[in-house]
């Protein structure tokens, strides 16, 4: 029972401090060559993850790590005139594709971006289906009684 | 402890214990509800169908006891107990030691516990449509899932275990925590995903007597509608509290979490309007008992994701996976039996009437489909990493730029289904006579879609329109509906009137969400003291940082004034504390909030003595996503308000409603 | 019958994968560093003002642990590495990350010293080339300069009888080749 209350404390500890990154707003304040730059840097930092956090990505994270890949994003744009695509590379390269929240579309990906369309075609050939099955079915007028 | 005659100090020995056997009590009362009511069932004896009631109010009863007892030990700081030492502080106000009580896993399990045995209690005292044999399956059920979850509680999650070493002082809540809207929130969603249950005991029910009656389908449209309307709230709740307390703005994450809040709602949706296809045709019975078997699954799913640490969510609770296997023993049992009897049954109570291809019957059905598509995405892009790692392949991430991308284009043929299911016939219509009905709605939402960002918004984007578009013809329709209904009777309007609301909220979020998602202006910039940015026809003046020293936390205080257009409107304090439990500094935004825009300032670092790093947001439209989803749950408390004076009114087979009707008068077909 | 089971089949699969899911661990990360050549490290050294380079290594197996004064985890796995170091002969290097020179110099003196060098990196700027994302991390990199295996988080004993000397066992082999 120690340990499970060792454990406890642990966890909520983790938990708490996890909870309070959350809330302190990372604020840099950085400078861009142009817009585009600057753009690309935001869908950055929204796409690439933390990967000490839980569930967070770059722009919404305090963690030092964060605040690290942030910098190395910034100066990938604007030192090294990067794009974007090369920047995702980079970090690819160094951390995995586990550090894309936006995941690339390869054989291993193609279920996840071809889901979504395919539930739905799949769900409208069903119901194509179902309602030509039900011109067969017996008539019955409405009932005037119930309200809709 | 040593017992002596001080009395608290009794309490405090006997209550956690009370509590405790309070739970092995509601654990018995299950029992017997999950057993002897259904044995009455089958011998067709009555009075053990009407135990049912009593072992409903008993489970309510000691449930209720055991979640006061917690309540209690946690005024009392009753550190022994080492779930109240583990979130509960003396130094807490007494609000949120209240609240605490269900801000971590055991307590709020009890919760879930006690909001199922009170739905429970509703169920079986407010179902007079029902047959009694029915309903003494339907409780019964109610019992097998109660006896489930209490045997998790009293199993894995005690709260009222001991320690054995009482520490002086308990863990410090969490800051974040002590907030209102947080504290609401989990309430709220519990009495959304547990009421679920019903419908799901209930279509267990239907699928075991082998019958399904429109009148039925009616009634657990209502408990329904009650469940959806507060897990609506729930949600918005989670929503609007971290966007004002997290920090920059931000109002959905796809965490999964939050996704696991929306699968049961998404198909809680589905559920309520094959409900209603169901009462007022008699068909589509197999579906609707698929979805409500679906809807409660994907709660008790919510609960394993929460839970179990399978997934890595910001909101997880502490992860253990002895629970994770409890809920998905439980998960298997509940929904797996469920889904075998189903396919067995399922056949029996489905019955089929002609209906056309273009008819409301099968744009609601289109509505359906197109809402478990968004299910199945959402759940897809949820458990993906966890597939993928499963079978080896890779170790992915999947996030917001992903749901983003997938979810939004699903939203079109939703509220294009919408449009047109509120407009077409019942049984058979004419595509023509269907689209001349709607040219009306169709230019309007035109103009809107295409005058609105041309006049009044900064720029004109493609999904602007479309959003404006999709809103403007759901609002637009669901009046046209309304007011096409002519409701005969204050009762019949209200319902109607509530169901447009609820459609007319769901616009109103959309329209947010559309104006946000695209015109927001977001700048992270340095500003001196005196030093004054402009966004838009607002202007923000920072005028210094004064320290200070509150109650339990130290801040920083910034103030900056707000102008628009030169008059000063409104003074902001973004404030960066630094709560003495705590080692993080915490930022509280300065939150200017209107109906038409917030403007946001956060304090950032210092970085001179006289400058700080700032953020400025200017979030137009924001409020509008929580607005709607109070009109959502609103029109649906509504729509049921009319419906409950409607049975007490008349018998289950509502022939005798057409005598009260004044003689001559004839009922108008309402669309 | 058949359309009413898919519910159920579909069901079936799902929990098949939460069930797996629960023996998985979500947070561990795989290196797509393994079996890369190791990203150059110029560093200096902690004790002694020289530089490093990861091209003085070429030639011979070694591990490369990084830790922290400010790490409590880094303490439990330290014994382990001493014991290592006697026990078995390896070139263990040390890389102390976003520390301090005088807290470094210090741990290393209360808890003991079993590498052959120590490199510091005070502001913790090798780390991202290696995909770095927390403290402790242990490296494997081969006598070709291959990144063989990551180990993220304490190594534990097990895990060093288990993977570590197994792995700088075939390492050698490789080498006699």
């Amino acid at each position: 029972m120690h340990a499970t209350i060792k454990h406890f404390f642990v966890i909520t500890y983790l938990l708490a401090s996890f909870f309070l990154t959350l809330s302190h707003a990372s604020i840099e304040t950085y400078q861009f060559d142009n817009p585009q730059q600057e753009a690309d840097y935001k869908e950055l930092i929204f796409e690439l993850r933390c990967l000490v956090c839980q569930n967070q990505n770059l722009a919404d994270s305090n963690a030092g790590l964060a605040k690290d890949l942030r910098e190395q994003v910034h100066k990938l744009l604007v030192e090294d005139k990067a794009s974007k695509q090369d920047v995702i590379d980079y970090m690819v390269a160094r951390y995995g594709e586990f550090v894309l929240y936006k995941p690339p579309v390869e054989s291993h990906t193609l279920l996840l971006w071809a889901g979504p369309l395919l539930f739905l075609v799949i769900g409208l050939i069903a119901l194509l289906r179902f309602i030509n099955a039900q011109k067969n079915a017996p008539d019955e007028p409405l009932d005037p009684n119930l309200k809709n | 402890m040593m017992p002596s005659e001080n009395t608290g100090l009794f309490a405090t020995l006997a209550i956690p214990e009370v509590g405790h056997f309070a739970l092995i009590l509601s654990l018995s009362f299950a029992f017997v509800l999950a057993s002897v009511p259904l044995y009455g069932v089958r011998q067709n004896h009555q009075p053990f169908m009407q135990i049912a009631k009593t072992a409903a109010i008993g489970q309510f009863g000691f449930m209720g006891l055991a979640f006061a007892c917690l309540i209690y030990s946690f005024l009392m700081d009753d550190f022994s107990v080492s779930y109240v030492a583990a979130n509960s502080n003396t130094e807490l106000p007494i609000i949120y030691k209240i609240s605490a009580t269900w801000g971590a896993h055991e307590g709020s399990l009890l919760l879930w516990g006690w909001v199922l045995a009170g739905w429970t209690l509703a169920a079986a005292f407010l179902s007079k449509p029902l047959p009694e044999n029915l309903r003494a399956t339907m409780l019964s059920v109610l019992g097998m899932v109660a006896i489930g979850f209490t045997l998790f509680l009293l199993i894995t999650s005690n709260p009222f275990e001991r320690m054995s070493e009482i520490p002086e002082q308990g863990r410090s809540l969490n800051p974040l925590l002590q907030d209102i809207g947080l504290a609401i929130h989990p309430p709220m969603l519990y009495l959304g995903y547990v009421g679920m249950a019903v419908s799901f005991a209930f279509a267990v029910a239907v699928l075991l007597h082998g019958e399904f009656k429109m009148a039925w389908a009616h009634w657990a449209k209502q408990f329904t509608l009650v469940a959806w309307a507060f897990l609506t709230l729930g949600i918005a709740l989670g929503s609007w509290w971290a966007y004002y307390e997290l920090g920059w703005g931000g109002w959905w994450f796809w965490d999964p979490v939050e996704n696991a809040s929306l699968l049961p709602w998404i198909i809680a949706t589905a559920l309520i309007h094959s409900l209603g296809v169901t009462a007022k045709r008699g068909i589509f019975q197999s579906w609707t008992i698929l979805l409500a078997i679906l809807a409660f699954g994907l709660s008790l799913l919510g609960a394993f994701l929460v839970r179990s640490g399978v997934l890595t969510s910001v909101h997880a609770f502490a992860s253990d996976p002895s629970r994770g296997v409890f809920i998905l023993i439980f998960l298997v049992v509940a929904v797996g039996l469920s889904l075998w009897l189903y396919s067995i049954k399922a056949a029996e109570v489905h019955q089929r009437k002609r209906f056309v291809m273009v008819s409301k019957e099968s744009l609601l059905l289109l509505n359906n489909v197109v809402l478990v598509a968004m299910m199945a995405t959402v759940l897809l892009g949820t458990i993906y990493p966890l597939i993928l790692d499963a079978l080896g392949i890779a170790k992915l991430s999947v996030g917001a730029p992903y749901f983003n991308t997938v979810i939004v284009p699903l939203t079109i043929p939703l509220a294009l289904a919408m449009g047109l299911g509120f407009a077409a016939n019942w049984i058979e219509d004419q595509p023509q006579s269907l689209l001349q009905r709607l040219w009306l709605p169709l230019v309007i939402s035109a103009l809107i879609a295409l005058l609105i960002p041309l006049l009044l918004l900064p720029s004109v984007e493609g999904w602007a329109i479309i959003g404006l578009f999709m809103a403007a013809w759901i609002a637009s329709t669901a009046l046209m509906w309304l007011i096409r209904a002519r409701p005969q009777s204050l009762p019949n309007s209200m319902q109607t009137f509530g169901a447009s609301l609820a459609h007319i909220g769901f616009a109103v979020t959309i329209t947010g969400i559309t104006m946000t998602s695209i015109y927001s202006i977001e700048k992270d910039i340095r500003m001196e003291i005196g030093e004054s940015y402009s966004v838009d026809d607002y202007r923000f003046e920072f005028l210094g940082v004064k320290q200070q020293e509150v109650a339990n936390y130290l801040t920083s205080k910034g103030e900056v004034k707000v102008y628009e257009n030169g008059q000063l409107i409104n003074t902001l304090y973004p404030e960066k504390r630094l709560y003495l439990s705590q080692t993080m500094p915490m930022t509280e935004a300065g939150i200017d909030a209107g109906l038409s825009r917030d403007l946001f300032v956060a304090l950032g670092e210092q970085l001179t003595d006289t400058a700080w790093s700032m953020r400025v947001q200017y979030k137009p439209f924001i409020r509008w996503i929580w607005l709607g989803a109070i009109l959502m749950a609103l029109g649906a408390f509504l729509a049921i308000w009319q419906s409950r004076m409607r049975t007490s009114n008349t018998s289950p087979q509502s022939t005798k409603r057409k005598e009260s009707l004044p003689a001559g008068k004839k009922l108008t077909e309402t669309a | 019958m058949k359309k009413q089971l898919i519910p159920l089949g579909i069901f079936a699969i799902l929990i098949a994968f939460l069930g797996i899911g629960l023996t998985l661990n979500p947070k561990d990360v795989p290196s797509p560093l393994i079996g890369k050549q190791a990203p150059t490290l110029e560093l200096q050294q902690l004790k002694f003002n020289k530089s490093f380079n990861t091209h003085d290594l070429l030639g011979e197996p070694w591990v490369l642990n990084i830790w922290a004064s400010w790490c409590t985890s880094c303490r439990q796995e330290h014994k382990l590495f001493n014991q290592l170091a006697k026990q078995y002969s390896v070139t263990l290097v040390g890389l102390n990350f976003k520390d301090q020179e005088d807290y470094a110099k210090q741990w290393l003196k209360e808890l003991g010293n079993p590498y052959k060098l120590v490199l510091h990196d005070p502001e913790g700027k090798s780390g991202i080339d290696w995909g770095v994302y927390g403290v402790p991390e242990t490296f494997v990199i081969d006598h070709l300069g291959v990144i063989r295996h990551k180990f993220t988080g304490p190594v534990t004993k097990e895990l060093i009888e288990t993977t570590l000397v197994p792995l700088l066992e075939q390492i050698k082999q490789e080498q006699n080749l």
